[in-house]
């Protein structure tokens, strides 16, 4: 393991609202998974584009981060999409109720 | 070089059979799975379990290990022998992958060569993946935007194509008016691209520290605002801490606990700015003296006062 400092360089971003919506085509490059497995996402109802039809969806920001933990959850755990669905599920009510 | 047992780590017999393994390793993947545990060393410990469960649940790696296992004396540090890995033949096959890169030196130094990274060939160009932390802000950051300085664990892939766990520091500004719930996206702070692709970006999700005192609801924080008896009943101005300074507060008279007053546009610093609201607290002065004692006496005898009024009992 080495260390790396970046310096006294201070990073700025873009601040991206929980709105802030991504095409298929934004979300497949971000999560390098190919477009059939967010079909199957969207299919299974873990992830609630909006927009007609493919071309057109167009997906929350949070969509990004879900989507890599349900690929970790099936890839580490050996759990099916439906259990991985369920765990995701959980984890926001579990990150719901600490918040309070 | 340290030796590593990987029976210890998945907590099983060397005699364990392979469905053994599986289960001891699934039990403790699920418990230290870093996108489901809380337990602080959550994500060191799945590389391990991730690393051990490699070798062992693999017939051919684990017979080589066990071996290796056999003579291998703790004096010393470890070293691979030199015939290791003549006689078996590893499958190339492409390993764990994703949150369980960034094995240690002893697996690298036995199974290294034999799980090299796939793809990345020639002419092959690809934006590296996006990376995602949590970053966790105090209120009043977002109240005067702040520098702060964040260690992440990132997998890293050196130029001989070994994956590293490298740790780096970065300096994020947090911009004034920062909401729990927004992202910043800080570009090219992701993976390394392959080939001549870009590098990804980093998302940074904002949560905010637990207050002692301010509690937040989108952009609008609440504060519990204790006041005494008399202020409540008599009207007072009373000095409050707010995330921005301390004010002077009126505080109307009659006032019931619970009550909200709002202080518009004194919540986050948002776009559009949240409130700030103030929930009375009727706070009881003790009665641990003869003459406080004889003060609600007075009230008692005084005041005709019944808190239970409306719940109809007799």
């Amino acid at each position: 393991m080495s260390g790396e400092r970046s310096g006294e360089k201070v990073l700025v971003g873009e601040v991206l609202e929980e709105t802030y919506l991504v095409s298929l085509a934004e979300l497949c490059r971000s999560c390098t998974v190919e477009t059939e497995t967010i079909t199957t996402l969207v299919t299974e109802g873990i992830l609630d584009p909006s927009g007609e039809d493919v071309d057109h969806w167009r997906f929350t920001v949070g969509s990004l981060k879900r989507v890599k933990t349900v690929i970790h959850l099936q890839r580490d755990l050996g759990v099916n999409l439906a259990g991985a669905a369920l765990a995701l599920e959980l984890l926001d009510r579990i990150a719901e109720l600490e918040r309070l | 070089m340290d030796y590593k047992d990987y029976y210890k780590t998945l907590n099983v017999d060397r005699k364990a059979t392979q469905d053994e393994i599986k289960r001891a390793y699934r039990k403790l993947a699920r418990k230290y799975h870093p996108d489901v545990s809380k337990e602080a060393n959550a994500e060191l410990k799945f590389k391990e379990l991730g690393e051990a469960y490699e070798v062992l649940k693999d017939p051919e790696k684990r017979v080589a290990y066990d071996q290796l296992g056999s003579n291998w004396n703790s004096q010393q540090g470890f070293k691979p022998p030199p015939d290791w890995g003549s006689g078996f033949e590893f499958q190339g096959a492409p390993r764990g992958g994703g949150s369980q890169q960034g094995f240690s030196d002893f697996f690298e130094s036995l199974f290294g060569q034999a799980g090299g990274m796939g793809g990345g060939g020639r002419g092959f160009h690809m934006q590296g993946e996006d990376h995602h932390a949590k970053i966790l802000v105090d209120l009043e950051d977002s109240y005067r935007g702040a520098t702060r300085s964040i260690s992440l664990q990132m997998p890293d892939v050196t130029p001989d194509g070994h994956v590293v766990s490298r740790s780096r520091t970065l300096k994020v500004n947090i911009p004034k008016g920062i909401r729990q719930g927004q992202q910043i996206r800080l570009s090219g702070q992701g993976a390394k691209g392959q080939g001549s692709g870009k590098a990804g970006d980093l998302y940074l999700e904002i949560e905010f520290n637990p207050h002692r005192y301010y509690r937040v609801e989108g952009a609008d924080v609440y504060l519990e605002l204790p006041v005494a008896p008399w202020e409540a009943a008599l009207g007072a101005s009373v000095k409050v801490p707010t995330p921005s300074g301390a004010i002077d507060l009126k505080i109307p008279t009659n006032s019931k606990a619970g009550k909200k007053l709002r202080l518009k546009g004194r919540g986050i610093p948002a776009k559009t700015p949240g409130d700030l609201y103030l929930v009375l607290q009727i706070a009881l002065p003790p009665a641990e003296d003869e003459k406080s004692r004889e003060f609600y006496k007075r009230m008692q005898e005084e005041i005709k006062f019944d808190p239970r009024a409306s719940m109809e009992v007799a």
